[in-house]
């Protein structure tokens, strides 16, 4: 268990983070949200022991960092910001150094090098130095750096940031994998990745935290929670009065990228609009070529929560 | 914040490693192994002098490592604070001394390498006289512990920059006050001041305390010096080091 509580760091005038408090439990994928700046790194620095809260306290299984950094970094992998590692080493020299520096030994520390190195599959890079691979695969040495001795926390900065799509995918269902009875903290500003690996999400914006809940708990927060997106087949005249005179509908936006006949219903308080719309289709007879449901959008809620703060 | 020798192993052999990942190590050792074979027989009379020691090659040693000593030293912390590598070292289990105490090793490991590699002297003079032998192991050990308190100092400015070259410069400038605290010239600006405090910054230079071990002198006062300094530049990096953290 990792427990935060009135957590603060200035730097002279500069309050990176504001007091604050959160737990997270095995179990959880914690993702932390935020525009850059918000204090995201600042609060993962804190937690790994890198720098010392200017207030406030960090424990990690009940084990407070700032009076004991190595015991808690024991337990704990972590991917820092833009992954650093030393360039002039191999792949497999660097990971051998953080496997000793980790305790691990003989057989040991052979079946954990070659497990981690199939798991973010490093094989065809092992021999080069780390200055010459790619960002993708830098990131992937990175993390099998942070997951090499098992932790039970793992702190991960951005840990997708410059992969391609399929890697990006790969290195979620890592986490997703890793995830049971661990503690995850991810940042990160790709919302998509809050939904798809993430339990719970933390919005955070000048260094004070704004929303904590499930992803799909912010995504009924948005606007978009229980829309409708409509595509007509036909063009028809004044269609967005007549679609707003419906019961229980909010406003109605012209989709523009998809001409005139694609409209956005927004309903009042997030009530179900469906079966009241095909009704009213139906009665009206007009041919519909796609309508689907919006779960909501988490870019919604993230923007109209950390745009508030700013105002 | 307790010394673990495994970890401080472990440090030290990466720094190694990281010093001959690339041939400026090998370059750098050469031109210490010419510089110094010049400084003895061209400056100091080496042959002319017809006296079966290693004095000649010895006395150049502190203006010598005014400059190897620095370059050494200054890409101890300057490039893993840059590179941001320091955060991955300082949030591995390997607590703050370890990483000094390690990479400081390292250093002067390297540093007694170059030493080492001075041999030929050694070979020259045994093959042109009779020198006394133990003099001049005096004197090889006695260079190492100066060489060792330079890159303390230089391993305190390295932390305190992510720049190397300012690293560099700063450590040249503190080794060259503690080079000069002894000579004359320093002192006698000093003679308004009680004969305990002039003996006391004499007693804080190099070169006095070299010249001594030069000569073929292992004093115990001059070796806790040498270790002293190493002692107490590190605790400097280590405070840095701490200051970084809470800043």
């Amino acid at each position: 268990m990792i427990r935060v509580q009135n957590l603060t760091k200035r730097f002279d005038q500069f309050t990176a983070v504001n007091n604050l408090s959160f737990d997270v439990s095995p179990g959880e994928v914690l993702g932390f949200l935020g525009p850059n700046g918000a204090g995201k790194s600042t609060t993962m620095k804190m937690i790994t022991g890198f720098i010392e809260p200017s207030d406030g306290m960090v424990s990690v299984c009940d084990i407070n960092v700032s009076q004991n950094p190595q015991a808690v970094q024991a337990i704990m992998g972590y991917l820092p910001e833009g992954a650093p590692a030393y360039g002039e080493m191999t792949v497999m020299a660097f990971l051998e150094f953080i496997a000793k520096v980790r305790g691990l030994t003989g057989d040991d520390r052979q079946q954990r090098l070659a497990k981690v190195i199939e798991q973010v599959e490093l094989e065809p890079v092992l021999d080069k130095p780390i200055d010459t691979l790619s960002k993708g695969f830098a990131r992937r040495v990175g993390l099998a750096q942070a997951i090499i001795h098992d932790p039970k926390v793992l702190i991960l900065d951005e840990p997708t940031d410059g992969l391609d799509p399929n890697q990006k995918h790969q290195v979620r269902e890592l986490i997703k994998g890793l995830a049971k009875d661990k503690i995850v903290i991810i940042s990160t500003h790709i919302l998509e990745e809050v939904s798809a690996v993430c339990s719970r999400a933390l919005i955070i914006s000048e260094g004070k935290l704004l929303l904590d809940g499930k992803p799909d708990e912010l995504e009924r927060q948005s606007r978009h929670h229980n829309a409708i997106c409509l595509q007509l087949a036909d063009e028809h005249t004044d269609v967005q009065q007549q679609l707003g005179a419906i019961a229980h509908i909010e406003s109605v936006e012209c989709v523009a990228e998809l001409e005139d006949r694609t409209f956005m219903l927004f309903p009042q308080d997030g009530q179900m609009l469906l079966p009241e719309v095909v009704r009213w289709l139906d009665d009206k007879q007009w041919a519909v070529e796609n309508i689907h449901l919006e779960k909501g959008r988490l870019d919604d809620v993230f923007r109209q929560v950390t745009r508030a703060q700013t105002v | 914040m307790t010394f673990n020798m495994n970890m401080t192993a472990i440090v030290m052999q990466r720094q190694l490693h990281s010093y001959f990942a690339t041939p400026i190590a090998y370059v750098f050792i050469l031109m210490f192994l010419v510089l110094s074979g010049v400084f003895s027989f061209y400056l100091g009379h080496f042959y002319e002098k017809g006296q079966a020691d290693l004095s000649a090659f010895f006395n150049f040693h502190p203006w010598l490592y005014l400059f190897f000593m620095p370059a050494i030293a200054m890409g101890l912390w300057a490039p893993e604070r840059q590179m941001g590598t320091i955060e991955l070292l300082m949030t591995l289990p390997i607590g703050q001394t370890n990483a000094v105490i390690g990479k400081f090793l390292a250093a002067w490991v390297f540093a007694g390498l170059a030493l080492v590699l001075t041999f030929p002297m050694w070979l020259t003079v045994a093959y042109l006289g009779d020198p006394d032998n133990g003099v001049i192991a005096a004197g090889y050990i006695g260079s190492w512990l100066m060489a060792g308190s330079f890159l303390a100092i230089g391993s305190c400015m390295s932390v305190c920059s992510k720049n190397q070259i300012v690293a560099f410069i700063f450590t040249v400038v503190v080794c060259f006050i503690f080079m000069v605290s002894g000579v004359p010239m320093v002192l006698d600006s000093f003679a308004w001041a009680p004969q305990s405090m002039i003996d006391f910054i004499a007693g804080l230079s190099f070169l006095t305390r070299f010249d001594a071990i030069a000569r073929g002198v292992l004093d115990l006062r001059d070796i806790t010096y040498f270790f002293a300094m190493m002692a107490l530049w590190l605790y400097f990096t280590q405070v840095m080091l701490q200051r970084n953290k809470a800043k």
